[in-house]
């Protein structure tokens, strides 16, 4: 039997990751990498809950359902975004992009 | 250890080692890479957590369409074939001090929940959760607005990024 | 309508007149004068009325026409206005409603409406003649209408108006109100052309002379009220009231006047001022710098009159206190006053050349006569003079407007300015270039001398003249009879200067008769200087029976007590033959032969005293050095150059010294150092410095802001998870 820390723990982590690798990385890209490690980890978190505390209710699954789509938006918007500046300023890395400074 | 245990236990381990790959991997076709691999770990677990359309929605989702498009992503913004010096940025010891930190103040405040480490109960007798779900997106009275304002995001997101993209001439 | 209805509305058509003439018919010279002669008109057919109802009342004296209307609160009582007609407002009102009719027409013809506007002529200035064509293209220089002719309506209208306002009043409050409306208008139509600096300063030496009059008077009146508590005749002269006021020492003991003596004597000097008697006489020589109806208006008929009524008026309060005949203060200070005036007067008019100064000294001297009357007691005599003064004097004025403007056309004929159409050496043989102003003229003139029997002066004159011989006031009546010796000379010089002989100028051979509006005047008033006299003729004269003195019997009701009737003598009536026919006949005599460029014939008898005469022997000049002089000085040196300059503007340039000096203080030590410097620049300074310094946490780069936000979000959730846990 599984017990329902496990999954969650399991969620834990990858969320770390995912945000350590948001915070550190120098690649716009990569950093959006990260984003989608966090939002899996969030959607393995609804699953576990759904599952474990109201496996009869909709809600976790709706909510599941929610982030996949918004995730997919974002992804999609945000990689246009990186590919117009990358047209714009011929680089990807975030620590070039720093116009909004003193 | 249960079979059930055993399996989740590799694949938690695949999941996280490709996802700290990707995090750290040098070059960036390498980090989609791994992230293919991640993604298809978290579908397992899906699974594993009787949630099977899930399972497929990521697979097909995820892998199929997001992790393509950051593949394409990573080909269109080279500036040259290779990637040079390190991937991370001058504060990423911060950033994994953070990391670690958070990790432990989730568990710290998740262990001291009741029901933490709660068995996996039963699925209630004669309810089909995919079949609940596709009837609730559709249902009025249920989860019909959320899933008519995705699709619009979707829309929305479609035709920004496309608009944002757009080279003027 | 009731008689006291109609009393309250006569003063109202005037004042009407002077409200829609400034307001708005001041544009049309035909419009102002048809309101104001007919507002005169209407106030003189309401003044008839009720002069023929007065009349017919038995007893007028104890039932006179009253009405009043609590005014002022004042405590517990109310102090009353309102109006009373007895016997001597009754005769008043006639001869004030038939003199102002007659100078409202006058004045029509006399500012020449119709003629053409003048070639020069100014507001301010008298007209000076216009260039008319006539169909063979000759130029004529003709008289010019006046300026400013609405203007000379409304204020005579504002003046009607404080004369009936005088006369119909029962108390002494909207008597005063009166007395000043008068003043005022007589300041501005003295000053009628008051571009001329000459007839400015006459009207301010008029206003000033008579307000020192009229302070007097004031603190009589503020005298009596404190004493009665009312200022209402009636209530006044009860018996009670008068013996007390007569018997109660006076606030100043001085010369042991009573309090009925000092208000008296405080009431009389207003008279003094108002009607010129000596010695506050000098503003009505100088008065005749206005144009001649208000000459005869202000100055003959109705204002000086006013102060004769006045004291009429007062007459009971003057006299109490008298006993078996013996005159109280009060009154021996108007004999001495009177009779010193009469004369006085008459002696400046025998020298002087202008036709409306000879006038003005004897209107002085004619005055001198009714306060002289009603000092000795004449109660009856004073009154009746009044009225035909009134009469004769206004004709004369009117008359000698009349000849200047005759003289006028001469010297637009002649074109020669430098002429002056008023002195009486220029004129001469008029009578026959000016036929009806020659015999109206003659007929004021002898009921001014007191031509026996067919004239009005005739018989008020002797009336006084009888009365002080009866009651045995010598002094007075010798003073009185050489006055009119005297006036009957030079009166009759006048007449024999201006009219008979020859021209004496070109000018004088030009004149031309006045037009009908001037004329018909001189002609009504005429007929009243010969006839009222009659409606006085005592009962006893010379003998014969004749019917009783309805003026005796009629105005002698007004008193509590009826005067007594004189019984006649002869050596009064024979002293006033005398003097008239004596008089006229040597002014005729001395003066017919003046010719032209001789000087007066008197000038080399009297020699020096000619000179005092003719310089009104000096009385401006000591005024002058008295009064005025050191008037100046004090206002000059003391009030302006010291106590302004020095004094009020030292103490507010010592504030324009100091304000400076502490805004300064305030601006350097407090508001730059500290506001400037500490609170704004300081703060400033300040945000600079953190700013300059704090702005590079902004780097632009994303993952630095997230490090730092979830740095400090995880370190207070620490805090907090560990503050909080039990």
């Amino acid at each position: 039997m599984i017990p329902l820390s496990w999954y969650l723990l399991f969620a834990a982590a990858l969320f770390c990751i995912g945000l350590f690798g948001v915070l550190s990385r120098k690649n716009a890209v990569a950093i959006l990498m990260g984003i989608e490690l966090m939002l899996n980890a969030v959607n393995v978190n609804l699953i576990a809950f759904w599952r474990y505390l109201a496996p009869a209710g909709i809600a976790g699954q709706a909510f599941a359902i929610m982030v996949f789509a918004v995730a997919a938006a974002e992804v999609a918007v945000g990689l246009a975004l990186i590919i117009s500046v990358y047209r714009r300023r011929d680089t990807v890395a975030a620590d070039e992009i720093d116009m909004l400074k003193w | 250890m249960d079979p059930l245990q055993i399996i989740f236990f590799i694949f938690a381990v695949i999941t996280l080692v490709a996802a700290f790959l990707v995090v750290t991997a040098k070059s960036l076709v390498h980090s989609a890479l791994w992230l293919i691999l991640a993604l298809f770990g978290v579908a397992v677990l899906y699974v594993l957590l009787d949630a099977g359309f899930f399972a497929a929605a990521q697979v097909l989702i995820y892998i199929g369409a997001i992790a393509i498009l950051f593949i394409f992503a990573v080909m269109l913004t080279r500036k040259d074939l290779r990637d040079a010096g390190s991937q991370q940025n001058g504060t990423w010891p911060l950033a994994a001090v953070l990391a670690v930190v958070l990790f432990a103040g989730l568990f710290f405040i998740l262990s001291s929940w009741s029901s933490f480490g709660m068995p996996k109960p039963d699925m209630p007798a004669g309810a089909n959760a995919l079949s609940d779900l596709g009837l609730a997106l559709v249902s009025a009275n249920a989860y019909l607005l959320p899933f008519e304002l995705a699709s619009v995001l979707l829309v929305a997101a479609m035709i920004g990024a496309i608009y944002v993209s757009l080279i003027k001439k | 309508m009731a008689t006291e209805t109609l009393i309250w509305l006569l003063p109202l058509p005037p004042i009407l007149a002077f409200f829609l003439i400034v307001l708005f018919t001041n544009r049309s010279k035909w419009f102002s004068h048809t309101i104001a002669v007919g507002a005169a008109l209407l106030s003189w057919l309401g003044s008839m009325i009720v002069f023929i109802r007065a009349v017919q009342t038995e007893h007028l004296g104890q039932h006179p026409f009253e009405s009043s209307i609590p005014w002022l609160a004042t405590g517990d009582t109310f102090l009353k206005i309102g109006v009373l007609v007895d016997p001597l407002a009754a005769v008043t009102l006639f001869f004030v409603a038939w003199t102002v009719l007659m100078i409202f027409i006058y004045s029509v013809g006399y500012n020449n409406f119709g003629q053409p506007k003048g070639d020069h002529d100014k507001p301010g200035l008298p007209p000076h003649g216009a260039t008319a064509t006539d169909n063979q293209g000759h130029n004529h220089a003709v008289l010019s209408i006046e300026p400013m002719y609405s203007r000379f309506f409304a204020f005579i209208g504002l003046f009607a108006f404080g004369m009936y306002t005088l006369v119909v009043s029962d108390n002494l409050l909207t008597l005063f109100v009166g007395w000043e409306i008068m003043g005022l208008c007589s300041y501005l139509l003295i000053g009628f052309w008051f571009q001329k600096p000459s007839a400015r300063a006459a009207a301010i030496k008029a206003f000033i002379t008579t307000r020192v009059g009229d302070v007097f008077m004031l603190l009589g009146v503020a005298y009596l009220y404190s004493e009665t508590n009312t200022l209402s005749f009636r209530e006044i002269f009860t018996p009670e009231n008068l013996i007390r006021l007569a018997e109660k020492p006076s606030v100043l003991p001085i010369l042991g006047l009573s309090t009925a003596g000092l208000i008296g004597v405080l009431l009389f000097i207003g008279t003094i001022g108002k009607s010129a008697q000596w010695p506050l006489h000098v503003w009505l020589p100088d008065a005749m710098e206005g144009p001649t109806p208000v000459s005869a208006m202000i100055h003959a008929a109705t204002m000086v009159s006013a102060g004769v009524y006045m004291v009429i008026r007062m007459f009971p309060l003057l006299s109490a206190g008298m006993e078996n005949g013996q005159l109280t203060a009060a009154m021996q200070l108007m004999a001495v006053i009177g009779s010193f005036t009469a004369l006085f007067a008459a002696t400046i008019a025998v020298a002087q050349n202008d036709i409306k100064r000879v006038l003005a000294y004897s209107t002085i001297s004619q005055l001198g006569f009714m306060i002289a009357a009603l000092g000795i007691g004449a109660y009856v005599a004073a009154a009746f003079h009044l009225v035909t003064h009134a009469f004769f004097k206004a004709l004369l004025f009117l008359g000698s407007g009349s000849v200047i403007h005759g003289m006028e056309h001469g010297v637009l004929h002649t074109g020669n300015h430098h002429v002056d159409p008023q002195d009486m050496y220029n004129m001469g043989g008029l009578r026959k270039k000016m036929p009806v102003t020659f015999w109206t003229f003659l007929i004021g003139g002898f009921a001014l001398s007191g031509f026996p029997l067919v004239t009005a002066g005739f018989w008020s004159k002797d009336e006084i003249l009888a009365d002080a011989f009866g009651h045995h006031h010598w002094v007075v009546f010798g003073t009185l009879a050489l006055a009119a010796l005297l006036t009957a000379f030079y009166t009759m010089r006048q007449i024999t200067l201006t009219f008979l002989g020859e021209p004496r100028t070109e000018e004088a051979r030009h004149a031309h008769e006045t037009p009908w509006t001037m004329l018909l005047p001189l002609v009504v008033l005429a007929v009243f200087a010969v006839t009222f006299g009659w409606v006085g003729i005592p009962e006893d004269f010379m003998g014969l029976r004749l019917p009783p003195n309805w003026f005796h019997e009629f105005v002698g009701g007004t008193l509590l007590e009826h005067p007594e009737k004189l019984t006649f003598n002869w050596l009064p009536l024979l002293t006033s033959l005398f003097v008239a026919l004596g008089g006229l006949s040597l002014g005729w005599v001395v003066y017919i032969k003046v010719k032209a460029g001789m000087g007066d014939p008197l000038a080399k008898p009297l020699g020096r005293v000619y000179g005092w005469m003719k310089n009104k022997w000096y009385h401006d000049q000591v005024y002058d050095t008295l009064f005025i002089k050191p008037a100046y000085w004090i206002s000059e040196q003391f009030t302006y150059l010291f106590m302004d300059r020095k004094v009020i503007d030292g103490f507010l340039h010592l504030f324009a010294r100091l304000t400076p000096w502490i805004g300064k203080g305030l601006r350097e030590k407090i508001d730059l150092p500290v506001i400037n410097g500490v609170i704004g620049d300081g703060s400033a300074r300040v945000t600079q410095y953190f700013g300059r310094r704090l702005k590079f946490v902004q780097t632009g780069k994303v993952q630095q802001y997230m490090l730092a936000a979830l740095v400090f979000t995880f370190a207070t959730l620490v805090y907090f998870l560990f503050t909080l846990r039990p």
